[in-house]
């Protein structure tokens, strides 16, 4: 193993572990709204909104993330849309990492007893109320794990947007697996950093799965 | 430079043998992700901590990184000791290990649950605890997991994708290849991501009838 040549470019994949922890939260910041939306519409009373849930989360779930990037990409420009490539990225994985956080939301919120949003309307609160009042707040402890999931999953998805040239961890390992040809160690400095961003997300998604759980 | 998708048909032939191979790979990666995940189920959860810790290690990294930077290792790592496989074979490897440490997960639950009981009732009549594990436990635990392996299953169709990558002219290569020569991106990985589409359609189908099954058969 080449110890000289991994501490002479281990700063780079430093550099490049920031890229992808911006990319990573940007993109969970992203995933979460349109989770939260994508759930709203899917919960929906009105039949079109239930459809445009239910179509979002199958097209997106049901294609892979690397060619929805690609089309944003590569076939955006086509259609009027220019981003450069951090941008196409977050964009893109956020939009597909909605799509899985739809399902995470909307199965914690409708595996709240219906009894309890009855049992707040019995006491007068509205139907809005009910729900940010009562369903909401016990729906969203339930969330915390399954989202970490969804974490974990989105932080390994970032490495996709090495595909159209984000510098971030996956793009540099493998710039220096071709000009160092050392594929091994640039595997490690890159998974080390990888683990050691997914243990750290892992135990704060725990940490507060801890602090908000009821039992 | 808006859309013109009858450039299509021409290229039409080429995308569907990318398909033809994407299937490929994602049933010969699923077969190695299958019998990898029970190989690495029972290693976990009966072999000596000699055997069980490196592969303790070898889980924990699979699961730590992503897909893309194994394959990249997988790939070009393998050159540099001396074995140089085929793009498809590196690719049908990368997912196949990537997929089997989520299947074994599974599959370990699933034999904890079974074990109790049957194993001690097995080895009550004479079988060796090899066997009553080979021809009691595992057939139980890995048809208790068929609905949750299905699922992985559909996430490696998707991650399929990723070999693309590394040189396998699967259909995201392929679509790759079409759009090199008429410069229409937007046709053409619409085009691909409908095939996933329906390969991916399909294949819940398949799972929905197999749960059926299964379901009736208890």
């Amino acid at each position: 193993m080449d110890i000289d040549l991994m501490l002479r470019v281990y700063p780079f994949f430093l550099e490049a572990a920031w890229i992808t922890i911006l990319l990573s939260v940007l993109t969970a910041l992203l995933g979460l709204t349109f989770g939260a939306l994508g759930a709203a519409a899917r919960l929906s009373r009105f039949t079109s909104l239930r459809l445009l849930g239910a179509t979002y989360v199958s097209i997106f779930r049901g294609t892979p993330a690397l060619i929805q990037l690609f089309i944003l990409y590569f076939g955006g420009p086509q259609v009027g849309i220019q981003l450069d490539a951090f941008e196409a990225g977050v964009i893109g994985l956020g939009i597909n990492a909605g799509a899985y956080m739809t399902e995470t939301i909307r199965g914690a919120i409708i595996s709240i007893d219906k009894g309890q949003r009855e049992a707040a309307r019995t006491l007068g609160l509205s139907q809005l109320q009910a729900f940010y009042k009562v369903t909401l707040p016990q729906a969203a402890r339930l969330m915390v794990r399954p989202l970490g999931v969804n974490l974990n999953m989105l932080i390994k998805a970032t490495a996709l947007v090495a595909a159209i040239s984000v510098v971030e961890l996956t793009y540099t390992a493998q710039r220096y697996i071709g000009s160092t040809y050392k594929p091994f160690e640039m595997f490690l400095l890159a998974g080390v950093l990888y683990m050691i961003i997914i243990y750290v997300t892992g135990r704060g998604v725990a940490w507060l799965d801890r602090r908000v759980r009821i039992t | 430079m808006g859309l013109d998708f009858t450039v299509i048909p021409k290229y039409l032939d080429v995308v569907l043998l990318g398909c033809l191979w994407t299937i490929a790979i994602t049933v010969a990666a699923a077969l190695v992700s299958f019998f990898g995940g029970i190989l690495l189920a029972v290693v976990a959860l009966y072999a000596p901590a000699v055997i069980r810790l490196p592969f303790r290690a070898f889980e924990f990294v699979f699961m730590g990184t992503p897909l893309l930077l194994q394959l990249f290792l997988i790939y070009f790592g393998l050159v540099q000791i001396g074995i140089d496989l085929p793009a498809f074979v590196a690719g049908v490897i990368g997912l196949g290990l990537h997929f089997a440490v989520y299947n074994s997960e599974l599959i370990q639950t699933a034999i904890i649950s079974v074990d109790r009981g049957q194993m001690e009732a097995a080895r009550t009549l004479g079988l060796s605890r090899t066997q009553a594990l080979r021809k009691v436990v595992v057939p139980q635990a890995v048809r208790a997991v068929i609905p949750p392996i299905g699922n992985n299953m559909i996430a490696l169709l998707k991650d399929s994708a990723l070999v693309s990558v590394i040189g396998v002219s699967e259909l995201t290569l392929s679509a790759q290849r079409a759009i090199g020569a008429t410069y229409r991106p937007f046709e053409f990985y619409l085009l691909a991501a409908a095939f996933y589409y329906v390969i991916n359609l399909a294949m819940e189908w398949v799972q929905r009838r197999i749960e059926r099954r299964i379901a009736i058969s208890r």
